[in-house]
């Protein structure tokens, strides 16, 4: 039973997974962790019955659900230009962050603080340090500690959309929460 | 206008890498009459061409028709054909691909005006050296009719990016013979030569933030030089090559910090509230120019290498960074936004009057060659990222090829023992 169990939730993933490369330009997929993940271990726990030939999947690409934030929180919040205030609009996505992580105080986030690509590429990242180090201060205010917090800056090198217009700038300029 | 499409004809491979530019009035130019070398035609690399591209791209030489009956450096020609010509210098030539696969390069070169031999060169070299057998032969050329060092055998670093493969490279001065020292599925940027020419520090991504290392390019070797807490960037070595100077925020907020070349803790040189990055030291180590936004607008400023007496170099405009110093300590080379463009400006720094030298509005990323007498940038050129050379007075600029996808952040290296 636990074999069926753990079969279906690998084809459930992978089918999350195949839905979410087909469809979907690449370049608009937030920035997510690609280390390899296990998936699925067979016999957690259980020794009774193990024969030595159980096998633990791999898919690489997979989001590990114990690397999972605030459930229903927003992982991206965005910016003005040449802005580093955090918009009335993302102040609920903080909070919901700043709550769980005062709740687990062993988990850890990192911000990653990104600009548009207009500009020199060190000083964009010392813009896009200055978002993530905004969004730490807020939730360090709000409860998380300095541990659990880094923030860390991609500057204009990671955009979530490409393209010279507004539309596009308006994207790029933001910091993303990234539980590790 | 297109310099030197006379030797289209004879050289359509090779030529057809290099567009060099010339504008503006009033340039003094030596002409120089470049013969094929004899071997050319059956030489992998066609060494009069890689020579006239050279010394076109320094702006100090304008080639002329050499066409005519074929020379050698043992040859003694008739000089009064070429000073019909108005050059100024002949060089004369040949490649020879001897018994055991290696190549004999050798040259003569000519003082047509007074009638004298100045003297030759000779290489024997294998075939992956034949480019910079026609760089060395370049520099000898530049040095005796300049009296100047030549840059043509230096090489230069830069970062390519195609779709999502990231490589960084180590090139001729031409930016071909380009060979990979880093290739990343992540970005790098901000490629720094060390003083001896041995090692590049750059900032990479592969471990999803900003990290430094250092790498030695021969052997390919690399170390983490800078991994702290927070996003760590815009390495800039000392010119003794003891130390960096890197923008860290392990503090909180993007500060210059010191760092000893063999690694170890971190030294603090700023302590403000802003952004301070983009560290250039002045040749002679006494100075580090940066980049910050102290001021409300980011400016460039300078300090003493101790991080003491901070005062403001650039006051025009409301967007100036990517500060450079020429070797010679005499120009400060940096990019400013003028409406919204992108543009590579020069200053005298005893002077204090800054002009921008080119017409395209996205520059980026500029860097001196060691003579100080070239500058090489990034921009965009038919909505693809591209690195030129110019001279300082902006009279003279090449694109640089050699690679496909886009090319950017480059690096001028040191002179080569």
């Amino acid at each position: 039973m636990k074999r069926i169990l753990s079969l279906t939730a690998i084809i459930t993933l992978t089918v999350a997974i195949a839905a979410c490369s087909s469809g979907v330009k690449l370049n608009d997929v937030p920035v997510e962790n690609r280390a390899p993940v296990a998936t699925a271990p067979g016999g957690t726990g259980d020794a009774s019955g193990v024969t030595g030939r159980d096998v633990a999947p791999v898919l690489i690409g997979a989001t590990d659900p114990s690397l999972a934030g605030p459930p229903g929180a927003a992982r991206v919040i965005y910016f003005d230009y040449d802005s580093f205030v955090i918009k009335p609009e993302a102040q609920g996505t903080v909070e919901a962050h700043a709550r769980f992580l005062s709740a687990n105080k062993a988990r850890k986030l990192v911000i990653e603080g990104s600009t548009d690509e207009r500009g020199g590429r060190e000083y964009n990242l010392a813009l896009g340090q200055k978002r993530a180090e905004a969004v730490r201060r807020a939730l360090g205010l709000l409860g998380a500690t300095d541990a659990q917090v880094e923030a860390v800056s991609f500057g204009e090198e990671k955009p979530a959309a490409t393209g010279a217009d507004e539309d596009a700038f308006a994207k790029n300029r933001r910091a993303e929460f990234n539980y590790r | 206008m297109i310099a030197g499409l006379g030797s289209l004809a004879l050289f359509p491979a090779t030529w057809a890498q290099f567009r060099v530019e010339v504008s503006g009035v009033g340039l003094t130019q030596l002409p120089i009459a470049i013969a094929a070398f004899r071997g050319d035609a059956q030489s992998p690399q066609k060494i009069a061409a890689i020579v006239q591209a050279d010394l076109e791209r320094s702006g100090q030489f304008r080639a002329v028709d050499a066409s005519g009956n074929p020379l050698d450096e043992s040859s003694r020609p008739d000089l009064t054909v070429w000073r019909q010509r108005a050059a100024d210098s002949l060089l004369t030539g040949s490649v020879t691909r001897l018994a055991d696969g290696r190549y004999d390069v050798r040259c003569r070169l000519w003082d047509v005006v007074r009638g004298q031999d100045l003297g030759g060169q000779s290489y024997v070299v294998p075939q992956s050296d034949l480019r910079l057998s026609a760089h060395r032969i370049a520099d000898f050329v530049y040095e005796k009719l300049t009296g100047e060092k030549g840059v043509f055998s230096t090489r230069i670093a830069y970062v390519t990016k195609a779709g999502t493969r990231y490589n960084l490279w180590v090139a001729d001065s031409d930016g071909e013979g380009a060979q990979s020292a880093l290739a990343s599925p992540e970005p790098i940027i901000s490629p720094s030569w060390s003083p001896n020419g041995a090692q590049l520090a750059y900032v990479s991504f592969e471990s999803r933030k900003p990290v430094i290392y250092a790498h030695d390019v021969a052997s390919g070797k690399r170390r983490l030089l800078a991994n702290f807490r927070g996003s760590n960037s815009a390495p800039a070595w000392s010119p003794d090559g003891n130390q960096l100077v890197a923008t860290l925020s392990r503090d909180g907020g993007s500060q210059l910090y010191a760092i000893a070349a063999a690694g170890g803790e971190p030294r603090r040189l700023t302590q403000s509230a802003s952004i301070d990055t983009e560290p250039a030291y002045s040749p002679d180590g006494r100075f580090i120019y940066f980049v910050s936004d102290r001021g409300g607008s980011p400016q460039i400023y300078r300090m003493g290498a101790s991080g003491s007496n901070v005062e403001r170099v650039t006051f025009t405009g409301s967007y100036n960074i990517s500060p450079a110093i020429s070797p010679d300590g005499r120009w400060l080379a940096y990019i400013s936004r003028l409406g919204g463009a992108f543009k590579l400006h020069v200053m005298e720094l005893g002077k204090g009057t800054a002009v921008a030298i080119t017409d395209t509005n996205g520059d980026e990323s500029p860097s001196f060659a060691p003579n100080s007498r070239l500058i090489v940038y990034g921009t965009q050129q038919q909505g693809r990222e591209a690195l030129l050379t110019t001279t300082l007075d902006g009279k003279i600029k090449a694109r640089l090829t050699g690679s496909s996808g886009d090319i950017r952040e480059p690096d001028w290296g040191p002179f080569q023992r």
